[in-house]
């Protein structure tokens, strides 16, 4: 340490998701003189949608944790569960209590389809389907009384809940999906699932890897139909694309085979319509046409498919935080180089963003990390213009809270839900089982209100 | 499986892919990187950031790269010259900083400084 005489530089992170997490790192990292870190949630658990996004099924990449909790260890950071902008805390209470603010709350949101009939029962957004099976405490019941489920979506999310609605169950149960979600993939009768998209198999934008995962699993078969070819060029520039263009063709030469689940990819087709007499019975398709420069325009031809559960997974979509500017038709917080903009057009020093809420809801988990530096430089360059306001730092948001008898729990309180979920998960001979009830969460992290 | 550095960046390193690293797991040797199979998350950053096009996942590794992956994994598992123990999995590259060493493969190959771009 050197030795001074002026208090750290303080900042709160809003967002202990993997873009916050790589901010608090870059800025204890990047950072010439002292620096303490918030990192706040509204949940009392950490890592956003590692924990409450990324597939079950797929622990490698979840095993990124580790990284992450090792980042809230290094001295001078601190998580803080149960900070809800705007519910307990405003931004002018973030804004007087620490010298900057990074928001990196994420894109929460989903983008809807659109369509008649979207609002029936039976027809979800993957944002839902997923924050259910990963056990997020908000996440309400799903219905999966289903033999045939449509699938609107070319990208990763799409592969997820075609993988996760197909699985055998014996390997779901392997998985940290919470008992009571489990027990109704347990009775769940898929047999059949749709992945549907606008336009071709050079156009989606699948990683080649989970696309041949979802090739693989026991039981079920990956089926393209082989017209969706006629108009595919043989090979591409993008070896991504080419890729999976070979799985796709492979795919399309297995002859129709009668294993216990069924994957069907449709391409060129649009979702026009969700019918159903109180509930989702079936979807409505217009064959699609895509010209040279990839816009998409309907053909004219319709055709329904009986389904009994739609999920959209179109993308997710960014929501405005507080009262920060907002472009509402990127969804994102508009800034330069993590610098949020204000109205006038000028920098709003002490405010910054990062991750899904500063450049849209694209890239992979790795891509958060150079994204967080270069808002971290920024913060640091503001601050050694001068350009950061005097703050009295944590203890007064830690008064504020105290006087409006806000709960919040720490580091110690997530560990205690982590070994809680890891006993449970010993007990039903699985690594972890997830808690994904309010009060256990709030009961096993000790948040009770302080007066 | 993993995501693996195949032949393309031999006397290249680039690098831009170890910035994109999340969990740190790309080691640089003396003539390439390595990325340490048991470190890495299969995320798929650092896949397109390679200008060189140069790391692939592992089962997509085409024919004449099939020795990339055993190549990568060797560097950790293995003594390299001027190192007896090997380096297995030391948790972060940034821990122990660049190796002065490649493996056996590597060092066999001629130099390829030429196609630097």
């Amino acid at each position: 340490m050197t030795p001074t005489q002026n208090p750290p530089v303080s900042v709160a992170i809003v967002g202990a998701g993997p873009a916050g997490l790589f901010a608090a790192q870059a800025l204890l990292a990047q950072s010439p003189m002292p620096v303490t870190v918030d990192v706040m949630d509204r949940l009392p658990s950490p890592y956003g949608l590692v924990r409450y996004g990324v597939a079950p099924d797929h622990p490698t990449i979840k095993s990124v944790v580790s990284t992450l909790h090792e980042i809230l260890l290094t001295p001078g950071a601190r998580f803080v569960g149960g900070v809800d902008l705007d519910r307990t805390v405003t931004r002018g209470d973030l804004r007087a209590s620490y010298n900057a603010v990074v928001y990196a709350t994420g894109a929460p949101a989903d983008r809807k389809l659109g369509i008649p009939g979207e609002e029936l029962p039976g027809s979800i957004s993957a944002t839902a389907l997923v924050s259910w099976y990963n056990g997020h405490p908000d996440a309400v019941g799903i219905e999966l009384a289903a033999e045939s489920v449509a699938v609107i979506g070319a990208g990763n999310v799409a592969l997820d809940i075609g993988r996760i609605l197909t699985r055998p169950y014996a390997q779901l149960a392997a998985t940290d999906i919470p008992t009571n979600v489990l027990s109704h993939f347990a009775a769940a009768p898929v047999r059949e699932v749709h992945l549907i998209a606008r336009r071709g198999p050079e156009h989606a934008k699948f990683s080649t890897k989970e696309l041949r995962e979802l090739g693989s699993i026991d039981g079920t078969s990956a089926h393209v139909d082989p017209r969706d070819f006629a108009t595919v060029p043989g090979t591409a520039d993008d070896r991504r694309v080419r890729a999976n263009l070979a799985v796709f063709r492979d795919w399309s030469e297995r002859p129709a085979c009668s294993s216990e689940r069924r994957v069907h990819f449709h391409f060129y087709e649009k979702p026009v319509a969700v019918l159903g007499d109180g509930r989702v019975e079936e979807i409505q398709l217009e064959r699609t046409i895509v010209d040279a420069s990839g816009r998409v325009t309907g053909s004219g031809r319709y055709r329904t498919v009986p389904v009994q559960l739609v999920v959209r997974a179109v993308g997710y979509r960014g929501m405005p935080v507080a009262d920060l500017p907002f472009d509402s038709t990127a969804g994102v917080v508009p800034n330069i180089a993590g610098r949020v903009i204000g109205p006038e057009g000028v920098p709003l020093p002490g405010e910054y963003v990062a991750g899904w809420l500063k450049r849209g809801p694209t890239g992979v988990i790795g891509t958060n990390k150079v994204d967080a530096r270069e808002t971290v430089a920024s913060l640091l360059d503001d601050w050694a213009d001068g350009q950061l306001c005097a703050s009295a730092g944590r203890p007064r948001l830690e008064e504020l809270l105290r006087r409006r008898g806000i709960p919040v729990t720490g580091l110690d309180g997530w560990l205690a839900i982590d070994a809680a979920e890891l006993r449970m998960g010993a007990a039903e001979g699985r690594a972890r089982s997830k808690i994904a009830d309010w009060k256990s969460l709030h009961e096993l992290a000790g948040a009770v209100p302080r007066c | 499986m993993t995501y693996v550095i195949a032949q393309a960046c031999v006397d290249v390193k680039d690098k831009s892919c170890i910035e994109q690293c999340p969990v740190d797991c790309i080691y640089e040797g003396s003539r390439m990187l390595y990325i340490n199979p048991d470190e890495c998350i299969e995320c798929g950053a650092c896949e397109p950031a390679c200008p060189m096009g140069a790391i692939y996942y592992d089962a997509d590794l085409p024919a004449e790269f099939a020795a990339a992956a055993q190549n990568n994994r060797d560097f950790f598992a293995l003594p390299l010259p001027g190192h007896p123990e090997p380096i297995g999995n030391p948790g972060g590259a940034r821990r122990i900083g660049p190796v002065d060493a490649d493996t056996e493969l590597v060092r066999g190959l001629p130099s390829q400084a030429a196609r630097k771009a």
